[in-house]
């Protein structure tokens, strides 16, 4: 699609083949994760402001909406620090892998009917893997820093992405025996028409199998997100980075651009799994009301409508982890793995079971 | 030299080059991530073969799981508690003899084999041929590897669990 159109802007040879992978895997991150992450940061900050009766950044700008770029312009300032019992290597390598990692994720989430990173075929499982990638960054991060904080928050970290992966894929493994794909642009396609046709209610189709989907749906719903909340060490689940214990966890240690760089891979993750959240159950970037496009009959409206769904939606859920943040309390330690191991993974163990008699009707 | 050969060539040199460090470098930890590196470039080679459920198996399996639980051992063992992992060099006669008898026959196979060259096709999606392959041909074995990793798993927590 978009790749063999740059393809053939630049003229069909190898160097070109090269230009335009780079020009679509960078498409994402220009066009969308950093002024997604500018807007998230001012959108966390007014929430939390509001929250608390209090009115936030207001000197920059209307509303203070000038406040986050002003704060790049002096994280890109700062002083490049690196303390001299820190792991030189390892040290300047973390921040990279680690947004690596989280951006790696973005080839497989489609944006639009048009505009998908990577057409492959294991979608899902693809997202899964490269949090992999994620885990051993932090890892890396908090081992270089040489500081117990760090080692500390790390340490927390991997231990807690690690166990709720395990309910993540076990409500994305019941997605998939129900559609029979791992493709996040197929799984979006199959949700098509109207509200009803989504994952969370049932699915497309209006046989009996759909109506006794909708209660597993909703579980499996509410289980991948939680789960999905505590990759992400967002709060109720930021123990890794609990500021009254440990500073600030495994970026403790970091200044300047490789800590923005920890900052950025954190606000495109909570797109990312906001983002998977939406693709799985909420239609991807299908419209739940169909599409102005078709009505008057302008075929080129259909994706920008699409993209702005897909957004409208994913920075819905992103917004609604910024609610829980200033709305719950955060978990102990002991709290966090029981709520994984005791409650969500048996839940979605079950889940999954009835989902799979179900399917077989 | 197409786009294929260029990123053929790009993994094959991660792989070999963090390979190289992983057996050569004194730090432990340093060993552990550079085997990071090792799993992924193996990975992009699973990928070029057309390979890509093996690849995605490879990144959870290797790299979200053993390469973490190898980390996480080496770092408690060596930054919190105040041991110096080292590695060196012992044995270096038997284990020389060892790679040489190895090395010689690997390349005598090489050599000695006619490769046949097919001309590549694009690589097809295999996830599903081989659900369908694991549950109808192989189902037996697949269900008693299934069995086999329970057991393990039972066995690992009931050794985790007494009390000493």
């Amino acid at each position: 699609m978009m790749y063999d159109f740059f393809v053939d802007l630049f003229g069909n040879t190898t160097i070109s083949g090269i230009i335009s992978g780079f020009v679509m895997s960078l498409i994402p991150l220009f066009l969308f994760i950093l002024p997604f992450a500018l807007f998230a940061v001012y959108l966390e900050r007014k929430v939390s402001a509001h929250m608390q009766d209090r009115l936030g950044p207001m000197r920059t700008g209307w509303h203070g909406w000038k406040q986050t770029i002003a704060d790049i312009l002096k994280l890109i300032q700062k002083e490049d620090i690196v303390a001299k019992d820190n792991d030189k290597l390892l040290f300047n390598i973390a921040p990279v892998l680690t947004f690596a990692g989280s951006y790696a994720a973005f080839a497989a989430i489609p944006f639009t009917s048009i505009f998908i990173g990577t057409e492959v075929d294991l979608g899902i499982f693809f997202i899964i893997a490269v949090t992999g990638l994620v885990v051993a960054g932090i890892l890396m991060a908090g081992w270089a820093s040489n500081n117990k904080y760090s080692l500390l928050g790390s340490m927390r970290s991997v231990a807690q992405i690690i166990s709720y992966e395990i309910p993540t894929i076990l409500v994305v493994l019941s997605l998939v025996m129900i559609s029979g794909t791992m493709n996040l642009h197929t799984l979006s396609e199959l949700q098509t028409g109207y509200v009803w046709n989504w994952y969370i209610f049932g699915g497309p189709g209006a046989e009996l199998s759909k109506f006794l989907l909708i209660p597993s749906m909703f579980i499996g719903f509410l289980i991948i997100y939680i789960s999905t909340l505590a990759e992400v060490n967002r709060t109720p689940f930021d123990i890794p980075e609990a500021e009254s214990e440990l500073v600030s966890g495994y970026h403790t240690e970091y200044s300047g651009m490789k800590f923005a760089m920890f900052f950025l891979a954190e606000y495109a993750n909570m797109f990312a799994v906001s983002a998977i959240v939406v693709a799985l159950f909420l239609g991807g970037y299908q419209s739940p009301i169909g599409y102005l496009g078709d009505l008057i009959g302008a075929k080129w409206m259909i994706p920008i409508e699409q993209f702005s769904w897909f957004t409208i939606k994913g920075v819905f859920f992103v917004f609604v982890q910024m609610w829980l943040r200033w709305t719950l309390p955060r978990l102990r330690v002991d709290q966090l793995m029981t709520t994984s191991w005791k409650y969500l993974i048996p839940i979605a163990f079950v889940n999954l079971i009835i989902i799979g008699l179900i399917t077989l009707l | 030299m197409n786009v294929y050969d260029i990123v053929f060539y790009l993994f094959a040199a991660l792989t070999v080059i963090s390979a190289f460090f992983v057996v050569t470098n004194r730090n432990i930890v340093y060993s552990a991530f550079f085997l990071l590196f090792t799993f992924f470039g193996v990975a992009g080679i699973y990928v070029l073969l057309g390979a890509d459920f093996v690849a995605i198996v490879q990144l959870i399996v290797y790299v979200g799981g053993i390469l973490i639980l190898l980390l996480f051992g080496v770092m408690l063992t060596n930054k919190i508690t105040n041991v110096e992992i080292k590695t060196g060099t012992i044995n270096i006669y038997p284990a020389v003899i060892g790679v040489g008898l190895l090395t010689g026959s690997l390349l005598a196979a090489l050599i000695n084999t006619s490769w046949r060259s097919v001309p590549a096709s694009a690589p097809q999606a295999t996830t599903a041929a081989l659900g369908t392959i694991l549950l109808q041909e192989y189902a037996l074995v697949f269900e008693l590897l299934g069995i086999i990793l329970l057991i393990a798993l039972i066995g690992a927590a009931s050794i985790a669990r007494r009390e000493a």
